[in-house]
């Protein structure tokens, strides 16, 4: 009981402390009292320190099986082990909005401590005053972790598919990147108010969009890995909603680093940059409120409450009208920025390409996933968006993207006083990347097929001409390469694939690939939440041992849930992916094997994506000049 | 007409094509790619063309699951305790296919009126149901668990 109240307590007086964050700075702004101002960075502190101690204590709770708080016995077991107790603070709603609170606070303090621009921080720390205030709203209102139940009980332990280490990590990242686009919503919002959109507005802004961007695709990529190890159809993207709610500020991201690259060169595109800062935000809250509402059905919803969806949506409509009015009164400034310079090769046009055809994307996946629910809302049917709509749509605007990615890094800036010869340099590079990547198709797999050529030869593509700008723009070039190997494990993984669903006893063989796997007998395999049976299979390639592949079939005591443990066999080109099915009568299993070439690519690029973000987000050369 | 209402043009030109080659190619994704989702009961009341892709939710039928001896095949019945729908599918099931749980397949009506599913989805909730079984169900669920204790 104790523990809940102190949470309780530490929440409210959060509460109180991003109450007096959000409004005595905005009032201090308009009345330019500076003493109202200087209230924004103490009450930062004081609110972070207050939902530290909230956050702190309900890990006590989990820890100390405290079961007479709803949440924990929901949520827990005595027998779960320590790593997933602490972890499943963040496993399910209440929780995982109280960690998304924590993360804002600790990208504002983040903040607080880069700029201390003394016309700047006050405002900024308010607008994210407002939005920590909301969220408390929400978490105090309908989602309280520390609310106690009457009848304790013993607990009904963690989903099983959340005890894995991919997941114990990926949440805080994702919701880092989530959170972190609030920051560049923030310090846009202020530079409206204040009218002051200039060059250091935006490598401020571009900077914390960067980092999110890193911090997000971190996320997705262990998120992707995670589906991979635990959902057992080795599969690593499913278009299911949930995953589309964190592409969708990922690529609305990307657009918005890219164009204000434009702004802080050249002083062009600042409307269009601030708009895209809005809706980056106004995507990571839908993200949110798509998650965790309860209108998706989906592998990842956890809680349903129609009043946490109906909240949600009313504090997205409500942060994105205010964001817009205050838009759109800032207006008739931009339109007295510099127009676009109308030359193909120039680098500003390839600039606003690139974010014109990113927000293609987004919107193309915003409808796909959107669809379903308004017409459910609408009492016009149920349906349901499959994966071949996302993959359909995406194949072409990727392919597109990718051309003008390569055309992009060798283009350059119309104030360029030397502009080296671009044809010759384009077709030597287009003929390498087209020739390379016949030869290693053909020799791989001994067939041309046109789709897996192309993003072949335009992965080459981008990777070729991103290396040209190695020297100026590091980070660029590694960000470009991590997404052209995406796209290769992407392709490749997707046509070279191999899957056999079998019948099998211990003693017969089946051939998969280039593997041959012998299923050699079962035995017990017990652990403290749960006992299973673990399958033995050897795998030889041409009679030489490869190695021996374990799969586990685990029944959750505690929740009587079955789960599988596959077993996987790692290696930079290929994965041999083995998932026990179910018991058949006499000895026999189904076993669900796969032969899967270059599926590592996939979260190498992901991996490599992020490090060119990390390169990326050094200070410019001759911004350091300056300083 | 001068330089800069030339370059307008050019741009909204552009964007016009763009736009329209966009819309067109979604739309046409968004036509192949939606799949109704329905229950026994409202699948009877259709007359739906053989052939046409559908989801199909509801609970496994207690008792109903057939496996076959040979291959991976499996015949069970989907039901909202209304009427049920026969499914028929080869392959791996996922872990929480259980008698008496939520389930979703995906596929199409053969003659006979049996749903050939090309994939089974059951919700990794264990708790999942379709709405309206799912509050007649809770109850039973709540009791089981003090039972347990």
């Amino acid at each position: 009981m104790t523990i809940a109240l102190i949470g309780n307590m530490a929440l409210i007086i959060a509460l109180c402390f991003a109450l007096a964050q959000s409004i005595f700075p905005l009032w201090g702004h308009f009345r330019h009292n500076v003493y109202l101002l200087a209230f924004a960075r103490p009450s930062a502190f004081g609110q972070c320190f207050f939902i530290l101690v909230a956050y702190f204590f309900l890990t006590l709770a989990f820890a100390t099986n405290d079961f007479s708080i709803a949440y924990v016995a929901a949520n827990s077991h005595s027998s779960l082990p320590l790593m997933y107790k602490l972890t499943a603070v963040w496993g399910a709603h209440e929780g995982s909005i109280l960690l998304w609170i924590v993360i804002l606070n600790a990208w504002t303090i983040g903040f607080s401590f880069y700029k201390k621009d003394p016309a700047l921080l006050p405002l900024v720390i308010a607008i994210l005053g407002i939005i920590s205030l909301c969220f408390l709203c929400f978490l105090l209102l309908t989602s309280n972790p520390f609310l106690t139940t009457l009848t304790p009980q013993s607990g009904q332990d963690l989903n099983p598919l959340l005890q894995d280490p991919g997941f114990v990590i990926h949440p805080p990242f994702l919701y880092t990147g989530y959170v972190g686009f609030s920051v560049a919503f923030a310090i846009t919002q202020a530079a409206l108010l204040r009218g002051v959109l200039d060059h250091a507005w935006a490598e401020l802004t571009r900077r914390f969009a960067l980092a999110a961007w890193c911090f997000l695709t971190l996320g997705i990529t262990l998120g992707s890995w995670w589906a991979y190890r635990v959902l057992g159809w080795g599969g690593f993207w499913f278009w299911d909603p949930v995953e589309n709610a964190s592409l969708l500020p990922w690529l609305s991201g990307i657009a918005l680093i890219h164009v204000l690259v434009l702004v802080e060169k050249r002083g062009m595109a600042t409307g269009w940059a601030s708009l895209l800062a809005i809706i980056t935000f106004a995507l990571s809250l839908l993200g949110t409120f798509l998650v965790r509402s309860g209108v998706l059905i989906s592998a990842h919803t956890f809680a349903n409450d129609p009043a946490r969806g109906v909240f949600l949506l009313l504090l997205l409509a409500l942060v994105s009208t205010a964001a817009l009015i205050i838009y759109l009164l800032r207006l008739p400034q931009f339109l007295s920025s510099p127009r676009l310079p109308f030359s193909w090769r120039s680098r500003e046009l390839a600039l606003w390409l690139n974010s014109a055809l990113l927000s293609l994307a987004m919107t193309t996946i915003l409808l796909g996933t959107l669809y379903p629910l308004l017409l459910d809302a609408l009492h016009l049917g149920t349906i349901s968006v499959g994966a071949p709509y996302f993959n359909k749509v995406m194949l072409p605007l990727t392919l597109v993207l990718m051309v003008f990615m390569g055309l992009g890094a060798l283009s350059t800036w119309t104030t360029a006083t030397h502009t080296p010869p671009l044809w010759p340099v384009l077709i030597k590079k287009a003929l390498i990347s087209l020739l390379s990547a016949t030869a290693c198709l053909w020799g791989s797999t001994g067939q041309l097929a046109i789709i897996p050529l192309l993003a072949l030869s335009l992965s080459f593509w981008v990777i070729l001409s991103a290396a040209t700008a190695w020297r100026s723009q590091p980070g660029m070039t590694l960000a470009h390469t991590g997404f052209a190997l995406l796209v290769i494990g992407l392709m490749l993984s997707s046509t070279l694939n191999e899957e056999r669903e079998v019948r099998v006893k211990p003693g017969d063989a089946t051939q998969v690939g280039p593997y041959q796997f012998i299923f050699l007998d079962t035995q017990q395999a017990n652990g403290t939440n749960y006992h299973g049976i673990r399958a033995n299979f050897a795998v030889n390639k041409q009679q030489r041992h490869i190695t021996i592949l374990s799969p586990e079939k685990r029944i959750y005591t505690v929740r009587d849930m079955v789960m599988t443990k596959v077993a996987i066999h790692p290696s930079i080109f290929r994965d041999l992916y083995l998932a026990l099915g179910e018991p058949l009568d006499a000895q026999y299993w189904s076993v669900r094997i796969y032969y899967k070439p270059f599926v590592r690519f996939i979260w190498g690029g992901g991996l490599l994506m992020m490090i060119g973000g990390i390169v990326a987000l050094r200070p410019r050369k001759e911004n350091r000049k300056l300083a | 007409m001068n330089n800069i209402h030339r370059k307008r043009l050019y741009y909204i030109a552009i964007f016009a094509v763009g736009f329209s080659l966009a819309a067109g190619l979604i739309l046409y994704a968004l036509k192949q790619n939606i799949n109704a989702f329905l229950t026994p009961s409202q699948l009877l009341t259709h007359a739906l063309p053989t052939d046409y892709h559908l989801r199909l939710g509801g609970v496994v039928q207690t008792g109903s699951v057939v496996r076959d001896k040979e291959s991976l095949g499996v015949d069970f019945i989907i039901t909202d305790f209304k009427k049920g729908i026969p499914v028929h599918y080869v392959g791996v099931l996922p872990d929480l296919f259980r008698e008496g749980k939520g389930v979703i397949a995906e596929g199409s009506l053969n003659a006979k009126g049996v749903l050939i599913a090309s994939q089974i989805l059951a919700k990794h909730d264990e708790n999942y149901m379709p709405a309206n079984v799912y509050k007649a169900l809770r109850k039973n669920t709540i009791n089981n668990g003090e039972n347990k204790q």
